[in-house]
């Protein structure tokens, strides 16, 4: 489903990735794991589109689309979704007035008919309680006084809403008490199917307790250098990343 | 012949059609105007208060006064289009500075409310025009010689004490095709008695095709324990030219609302002048400017806290598009008198283009040492990292920015009290940005 090749990224004249290769199929959950600065965010924003990232060199294919021609909103309508790790805040713009904007938009584009203000309410009310939320959400303004853990639902509820078929989770765990982190994975477990994938981007192993990667691959100064499978992650936990950073290095030598 | 000794020169013919008005109180006040137009010029940038304002496009151009000229017609359909609607309201429409009776409509009112003409009432009841005009409003520029000199006709809204008038009373001051530079002026009053409330929408539109000066004057008093919500709304041609000067007075107890909606035009300046003349007085200062093209826009605002434990809150935003200018003067003053105020004043802009520029200066004087007072200033683009959220959900990009611009705006429409209003508001920000609408979902 994505594929990207020797991708390098530039932040502010900075280079930040230095050659990423990963292949993620349909139904597999990826997950990147690294310390702060390793390059993380970055590969969020460049995969979605942001153009404070420059992309300096590589290529990106998602099913077979060439994804670094596309601006963010097609990146979008194509299937791809990043929960933020600071969503925004909109005020003046509801909860219902921005999903129906973005959902109408995506199904314009795949060629589908706008959805009925019937369909549309049925559907938020079903999602919303998935994620045990208030419908009283709809007519709210877009994140506005909305708590950490409040807003990092509300990613997986726009999730839920827009259904893509690639889902990218930024450091969704930051911030989250354990009740509201049990709900968000919920979300994202109920919605996982063979037809999707997800990359999971984390700092630390908890997350991955409740969302179970397939893959795990650690990034560490804007390369991967290390991939397993989820068991990658109980080693990290259990050792920190210094062991891995050493044993590169090493490698670097020879 | 031109500024302002055409004027004085076109009183005099004005004043030969005049018919047994001569010797009233009103007259000498217009008379003693004109006097101090003839010993005054016309501001120049040299001026503090006009130094980001250069009006001498206005000065070069003669004016014809609308008053004894002939008027254009206007019918009703034209009117409807202009108002806002979908709420109950008395209805006083002005062409060109001077009162339509039959387009007026103003429906059953509680006894003692007087709303109406100036010309009008002036005919049959001088007296409590007498006790009110000029109390507070002061000849400080030519623009307000020339306001007073040829002020013949305006809005008057006097409300007893006790008396809450429950619908919006909308004024629409139309400026239409005159066949020439039409100058427009009105003389406005506004008076609110003990215990009283009203709400008001001083709706400025034009369609005219020619340049006009709208010199207008609205003097305010809201007496004990009153509640006055007033909405203006400048919405005029681009070539237009409009100036307004507002004294307020408030007393003990009251609450003041000013709304002040801009959308620009060729040259627009607003004064502002509130003063807190008694205790536990709330005043607040709601702005948004929407400007274009070349349109310039000035707003002064002063507020004057004489007495103790009252407090003003003022919050001013602007989107400048294209080669726009805004200036933003807001002044306080707190009196040695006024201790255990509060003073709050906020001005924030958005350019939408690089060659548009905004000078802003906050002017804070505190004489008391028992206060609390902050003013903040920030001028900005719309936010990279929010537009880029928005289309992340698959929104297009003129969307995500349509979605900023109502964000920004939101806090000034949030506090409109009058809810159909609201979106009709947010209707014309984005019909006057050119940019594609956001309504909310029901």
């Amino acid at each position: 489903m994505l594929s990207i090749k020797n991708l390098k990224a530039n932040v502010e004249g900075k280079e930040i990735l230095k050659g990423i290769d990963l292949e993620i199929k349909v139904g597999e959950v990826h997950a990147i794991m690294g310390p702060n600065g390793s390059g993380k965010s970055t590969l969020a924003n460049v995969l979605t589109g942001n153009q404070n990232y420059e992309v300096i060199n590589g290529e990106i294919l998602f099913d077979g689309k060439n994804l670094l021609d596309m601006d963010p909103e097609t990146r979008a309508r194509e299937g791809m979704f990043l929960a933020f790790q600071y969503p925004i805040e909109i005020p003046g713009i509801s909860n219902a007035t921005f999903l129906k904007t973005a959902l109408n938009e995506i199904r314009k584009y795949k060629g589908e008919a706008e959805l009925t203000p019937k369909e549309f309410l049925d559907k938020i009310k079903e999602k919303a309680k998935i994620l045990g939320l208030d419908e009283s959400l709809i007519s709210r303004y877009v994140n506005v006084g909305f708590s950490g853990g409040e807003k990092k639902r509300n990613e997986i509820f726009q999730m839920l809403m827009l259904e893509p078929k690639f889902v990218l989770l930024d450091e969704t765990d930051s911030g989250l008490d354990i009740d509201a982190l049990r709900i968000v994975s919920d979300g994202v477990n109920i919605y996982k199917n063979s037809g999707n994938a997800f990359l999971v981007i984390t700092h630390y192993q908890r997350l991955l307790n409740y969302i179970q990667p397939d893959f795990v691959h650690v990034l560490y100064n804007g390369k991967i250098i290390k991939s397993g499978g989820k068991e990658l992650a109980l080693e990290l936990e259990e050792k920190g990343y210094d062991w891995i950073k050493s044993e590169n290095t090493e490698l670097e030598k020879v | 012949m031109a500024g302002k000794d055409f004027y004085i020169e076109k009183f005099k013919d004005i004043e030969k059609q005049l018919n047994g008005e001569k010797k009233t109180f009103f007259h000498q006040l217009r008379l003693n105007a004109l006097n101090q137009l003839a010993g005054m010029n016309f501001p120049t940038q040299k001026n503090e208060e006009w130094k980001y304002t250069d009006v001498s496009p206005i000065v070069k151009e003669n004016f014809v006064p609308s008053i004894k000229s002939k008027l254009p017609n206007v019918n009703t359909t034209t009117i409807h289009s202009l108002l806002f609607k979908n709420f109950d309201f008395h209805l006083l429409v002005f062409i060109n500075g001077i009162y339509n009776a039959e387009l007026s409509k103003i429906n059953s009112l509680p006894e003692g409310v007087l709303v109406g003409s100036l010309a009008n009432i002036l005919k049959y009841n001088p007296e409590i025009i007498k006790q009110y005009l000029n109390k507070n409003s002061k000849i400080s520029d030519a623009f307000d010689a020339l306001n007073l000199s040829y002020s013949f006709d305006g809005t008057v809204v006097i409300i007893p004490d006790g008396i809450i008038v429950e619908a919006p009373i909308q004024i629409l001051f139309l400026n239409s095709s005159a066949g020439e530079p039409a100058l427009t002026t009105s003389k406005n009053l506004i008076v609110l008695g003990k215990n009283s409330q009203a709400n008001i929408i001083a709706n400025y539109r034009a369609e005219s095709n020619e340049k006009y000066l709208n010199n207008t004057s609205t003097e305010i008093f809201v007496d004990e324990d009153s509640i006055l919500n007033y909405y203006k709304i400048q919405n005029e041609k681009d070539d237009s030219f409009h100036i307004e000067k507002l004294f307020a007075e408030q007393k003990n107890r009251s609450v003041f609302n000013h709304y002040n909606f801009n959308f620009g035009g060729s040259i627009v300046r607003n004064d502002l002048n509130t003063v807190l003349n008694g205790e536990n007085i709330e005043t607040h200062y709601y702005g948004l400017y929407m400007v274009n093209g070349k349109q310039h826009i000035d707003n002064h605002t002063f507020v004057d806290h004489a007495k103790p434990n009252c407090m003003s809150n003022e919050l001013y935003k602007g989107i400048l598009d294209d080669s726009a200018r805004g200036v933003f003067n807001g002044k306080i003053i707190v009196r040695p008198d006024a201790q255990k105020t509060n003073a709050y004043q906020q001005n924030k802009t958005i350019l939408l283009s690089k060659t548009a520029a905004i000078d802003t200066k906050p002017q804070l004087e505190i004489f008391a040492d028992d206060v609390k007072c902050s003013h903040g200033a920030t001028v900005g683009h719309l936010d990279d990292a929010s537009e880029f959220y928005i289309r992340s959900r698959g929104i297009p990009q003129e969307l995500a920015k349509s979605m900023l611009i109502r964000a920004f705006a939101n806090d000034v429409i949030e506090t409109i009290k009058i809810e159909p209003f609201k979106e009709q508001i947010n209707h014309l920000i984005f019909e006057h940005l050119h940019k594609i609408e956001i309504k909310n979902e029901e």
